[in-house]
């Protein structure tokens, strides 16, 4: 007999009423304190620590600790809104294991790589690092340190870390996590205008009448533009929904127009609604002859896989994989028209019906269309290529920089546009788009950080994936791990991350808050103070510089990033660093300490303590003496003023829920490259995409080319890997929060139930998953959120107990160098 | 107790806790998430899958804006273009008959803070704010405090 839930809450209700009546309740319980003196809360605004949506949070302080928080109600992203992980923001630092000592490998009371985890104070934590540091300087020059940082630095620690690696030790050896997630998206942005991030903005959710997802699960991992884009979509009956994906999952829910595709072929997908588009006469001549280019790309351009990988090889244009030359309208033309709907259906999966009803939003002109697109995109072996070929629909049919006319791609990290992207602490970059190939940009840099010409490497450093394989190769030797936990977001960590770490040669140290597994694989741990611990700054997807102010004090003897950065400095001297011939153009600082060149340069050390804020603490201030965010920030924003990436002032943003640069005469800019609303295009051009010489965005004739690794009759399955909404990346914070461990506790196989019956699974049978590089154990799920369809499964990486990229391929997009953990072969036996 | 002993007292304690510190701080395994599991390792037992508790008890809330976490399991719960399975109970014209808690009126609340006559579509899906729980230990403690722990703790200073 099955109990209806009525029935059963009743059972319930009498069973606890049972229990209790023998008890008497607690006198306070009955008790209201109303006294306002004690029932005060401080309330400070703080954008959420979790993902590049950027809402801002109201934070509760009380006794000096954080005791509650909620969606802040002024807000123009979430309006009051948050998710579930963004709710429970108030746990996050307060997981027991926090770690509030450096910790430090030693045997026998001295550093030993195969030591046990020592205690040990800060000053001798800096003596042994500085000490690694300068032995490898001296033995092998810049190129033997480097530092992997995060899109989750706040803005000046990104900037301080840029300064120490790329202006102190003068290496290039420094990219940040968000190379994994956001490094084809700024190829894509590069290559097709000229300059990176969106023209649009989230104001586009609420003008547009369709949205087409693009490898994007919005609903788990944008959860609150997710509301955003429901709101529309439900109010608005009118506006449509369209989700392309390798698997269902809970974007799905909404989805006027589902579409599973082969993995790989939303390439061909792209190529078809270009072609659609011009053979239905839907091209907006105006728009294209007078504000785009067509230019033809170098194709077979490799996987970013090591060079003597036979797939490198092979690859004819390895050596030029960004190369491009001009091609007419009349040539591309000819290039797309071979993906017809026959031949996109073929490759894809997709049935001909669902691509032409998908062609014609785009083509209809009173369509207003917001593509979205995030990892499905951009980690893709052929990830800039897709990042263009959105574009290039978005160009043909003129649909663009208007309200509601989005091709808008959604940033994975708080930070990774505000830091990673803007200040520029990837491989090859610097400040406001700069590079470290351009002469100029080097001599801009020198200039405002009033160092010796020639200081700036020219040399484009190691990017993520790299600086692992140069670890296991022995080539970098000092290496610093800031707020990312890249031994468990790193592919394929079995044969080149932890091999890397744990090589004899290398002295790792890692800052974190918590005891990750990254931090296990290190030498030296540093702990860290995280989020409201410190004051700080993010950009989020759509522009929005936030700040927000530190709220209570980091446990122990736990550090902000900035304040270790900023402190190991002092330990250098410029002799140490730089080559005598660089020091005989500024002998004046040949004695002085990097602190004091990079850091006490006059621009960094420019405010003083008085202006930090009376309300709140400041305990970098405090210790160098000086507002240094400030002045940090100050600096930076030289860079881009006047060059299409003004900042407001500094004191402003701490008034402001956050502005969207360009910041012009003050105003905040929706919409770039459209007259009248972004102040940087001439007047009477209607549009101008000013990233490229002649104003013109760029249209790319790119083919379908296959992944680098498919199912096979030893491997049959495809392995897709991703987040779910519960925890946050590798969940070092959102799995010590106890509720959002419990929603979703461990990581499983998501497949498809026919697939499951065949291999003689049964939900939740032990499952060995493994492929040409490593195995993991886990669990069957064949229901559930996520629907993968037949040869195809999903596991999520949040879980520490299951190191998914063990087993995925650290194939990357030859251009971007970012890596594809969408698609690899795998098998998979009853364990 | 003479002056020597009580010396050497002092000194064994010292060196008690001298060793029990060094031991304290000296760890080969610090990943606390793996559970001791090696990083070249793997787990031979991952936890068997487990459904969300379902006994309908109303959880405590850790401070009053948080979203209570659903105490019944929600398999097959539909919310999509053409259903919200939630609102089957939770709805304001439901309550009565199912006896379940009525969703907090900001739910009816447009972006622009007025209310309207229904659920505001931004508040469609249910559970990326709302979630099951399994009924496990937590996985690391966290010592989150109540700020009802701390008005207690002050009241009794008082």
């Amino acid at each position: 007999m099955s109990l209806s839930r009525r029935q059963f809450i009743k059972a319930q209700a009498a069973s606890i009423a049972a229990t209790a009546g023998g008890l008497s309740l607690p006198a306070a319980s009955a008790n209201l304190i109303t006294a306002t003196d004690e029932t005060s809360l401080t309330w400070s605004k703080a954008p959420c620590r979790f993902c590049g949506t950027g809402c801002s949070v109201n934070v509760a302080t009380k006794e000096g600790r954080v005791v509650a928080t909620h969606g802040d109600i002024k807000s123009q992203v979430n309006r009051g809104l948050n998710c579930v992980k963004g709710y429970f923001l108030s746990k996050i630092m307060y997981g027991n294991d926090r770690l509030t000592t450096p910790l430090l490998r030693m045997k026998n009371g001295v550093y030993d790589k195969e030591g046990d985890f020592t205690s040990v104070s800060w000053d001798t934590a800096f003596d042994v690092m500085a000490e690694k540091f300068k032995k490898t300087l001296k033995e092998k020059g810049p190129d033997g340190v480097g530092m992997f940082g995060s899109g989750q630095w706040t803005v000046w620690e990104g900037y301080a870390a840029v300064k120490l690696m790329k202006a102190g030790f003068r290496t290039n050896n420094i990219d940040p996590n968000a190379r994994h997630c956001m490094a084809s998206a700024v190829g894509g942005f590069m290559r097709t205008f000229g300059i990176d991030e969106p023209m649009g903005c989230y104001d586009d959710f609420e003008h547009a009448d369709a949205f087409v997802l693009w490898g994007s699960n919005m609903a788990e991992m944008h959860p609150i533009l997710w509301t955003r884009l429901t709101d529309r979509r439900l109010s608005a009956p009118e506006t449509q929904v369209c989700v392309l994906s390798t698997y269902e999952h809970r974007s799905f829910e909404l989805a006027d127009l589902p579409i599973i595709f082969t993995p790989q072929s939303d390439l061909a997908i792209g190529n078809f609604i270009a072609n659609y588009i011009i053979q239905n006469n839907a091209v907006n001549t105006e728009f294209v002859n007078k504000h785009t280019n067509f230019r033809k790309g170098n194709a077979d351009i490799g996987y970013g896989l090591r060079p003597e990988h036979p797939l490198e090889q092979k690859a004819k244009n390895s050596d030029n994989v960004g190369g491009s030359k001009p091609i007419s309208f009349e040539e591309y033309a000819k290039f797309v028209s071979e993906y017809d709907v026959k031949k996109a259906s073929e490759i894809s999966g997709v049935s001909e019906d669902k691509l032409i009803k998908l062609a014609k939003i785009y083509a209809d002109p009173k369509i207003k269309v917001m593509s979205l697109w995030t990892m499905g995109v951009n980690q893709h072996t052929r990830g800039v290529w897709m990042n263009n070929l959105i574009y290039n629909i978005h160009l043909l049919t003129g649909k663009i920089s208007e309200p509601g006319n989005s091709p808008f791609s959604l940033t994975g990290q708080p930070s990774a546009c505000g830091t990673a992207r803007e200040v520029g602490t990837f491989s090859h970059r610097l400040p406001a788009d700069m590079v470290v190939k351009n002469p100029k940009h080097r001599a801009y840099a020198e200039k405002i950080w009033k160092l010796p010409e020639g200081t700036v490497n020219p040399k484009v450093g190691a990017h993520a994936v790299l600086q692992n394989r140069k670890l296991k190769d022995g080539e970098i030797n000092a290496y610093w791990v800031q707020c990312n936990n890249n031994i468990q977001a790193a592919a394929n960590i079995n044969e080149e991350a932890l091999p890397g770490y744990r090589n004899p040669d290398n002295f790792i140290v890692v800052s974190d808050a918590y005891p990750t597994v990254t931090a296990q694989a290190a030498d030296l741990i540093l702990p860290t103070a995280m989020w409201v611990e410190k004051e700080g700054a993010y950009g989020n997807a759509e522009r929005r510089t936030q700040f927000w102010h530190q709220l209570v004090d980091a446990p122990g003897e736990a550090k902000s990033d900035l304040w270790q950065l900023v402190e190991f400095s002092k330990r250098f001297k410029i002799s140490e660093v730089w080559p005598a011939e660089l020091i005989a153009k500024k002998p004046e600082y040949k004695d002085l300490s990097l602190y004091e060149v990079l850091f006490k340069n006059g621009n960094v050390d420019k405010f003083p303590l008085e202006q930090t804020s009376k309300d709140y603490n400041n305990f970098e201030a405090k210790e160098f003496g000086f507002y240094i965010q400030k002045g940090l920030f100050e600096e930076y924003a030289q860079f881009g003023r006047g060059h299409g990436h003004d900042l407001a002032d500094f004191d402003r943003y701490h008034e402001e829920r956050g502005l969207r640069w360009p910041v012009v005469d003050g105003k905040e800019t929706l919409w770039r490259f459209r007259e009248g609303s972004d102040p940087y295009v001439t007047k009477g051009k209607g549009f101008e995409f000013y990233g490229k010489p002649d104003g013109r965005a760029n249209i790319f004739a790119l083919p379908y080319e296959p992944p680098a690794e498919s199912p096979d009759e030893d491997y049959p399955f495809w392995l897709s890997t991703g987040r779910v909404l519960e925890h946050w990346h590798s969940g070092s914070m959102t799995q010590r929060v106890p509720e959002l461990y419990k929603a979703f506790p461990d990581a499983v196989c998501f497949m498809h139930p026919k697939d499951a019956k065949e291999k003689g699974f049964r939900r939740g049978d032990k499952v060995r998953i493994a492929s040409r590089r490593g195995e993991i154990i886990t669990r069957i799920e064949t229901r559930g959120r996520n629907k993968p369809p037949q040869g195809l499964v999903f596991v999520p990486w949040f879980d520490a107990r299951q190191l998914i990229n063990k087993v995925t391929l650290d194939a990357t997009d030859p251009i971007s160098k970012q890596t594809d953990y969408k698609k690899c072969a795998i098998k998979i036996e009853k364990a | 107790m003479n002056k020597l002993s009580r010396l050497s007292l002092f000194a064994l304690i010292a060196a008690g806790s001298l060793l029990l510190s060094l031991q304290a701080h000296t760890e080969e395994q610090v990943a606390t998430l793996r559970k001791g599991t090696e990083l070249n390792k793997e787990n031979p037992k991952p936890a068997p899958l487990q459904n969300p508790s379902n006994k309908d008890i109303k959880r405590a809330r850790s401070y009053p804006m948080q979203p209570p976490t659903i105490p019944h399991k929600t398999d097959n719960y539909q919310t999509n273009l053409n259903a919200n399975k939630c609102l089957s109970c939770h709805s304001r014209s439901r309550v009565e008959e199912s006896q379940a808690p009525m969703i907090s009126v900001t739910h009816f609340m447009n972006r622009d803070g007025n209310f309207l006559a229904d659920v505001s579509p931004r508040r469609y899906f249910c559970k990326q704010c709302h979630v099951t729980q399994v009924e496990r230990k937590a996985l690391v403690k966290n010592d989150f405090k109540d700020v009802n722990e701390m008005l207690k703790k002050d009241r009794k200073a008082h």
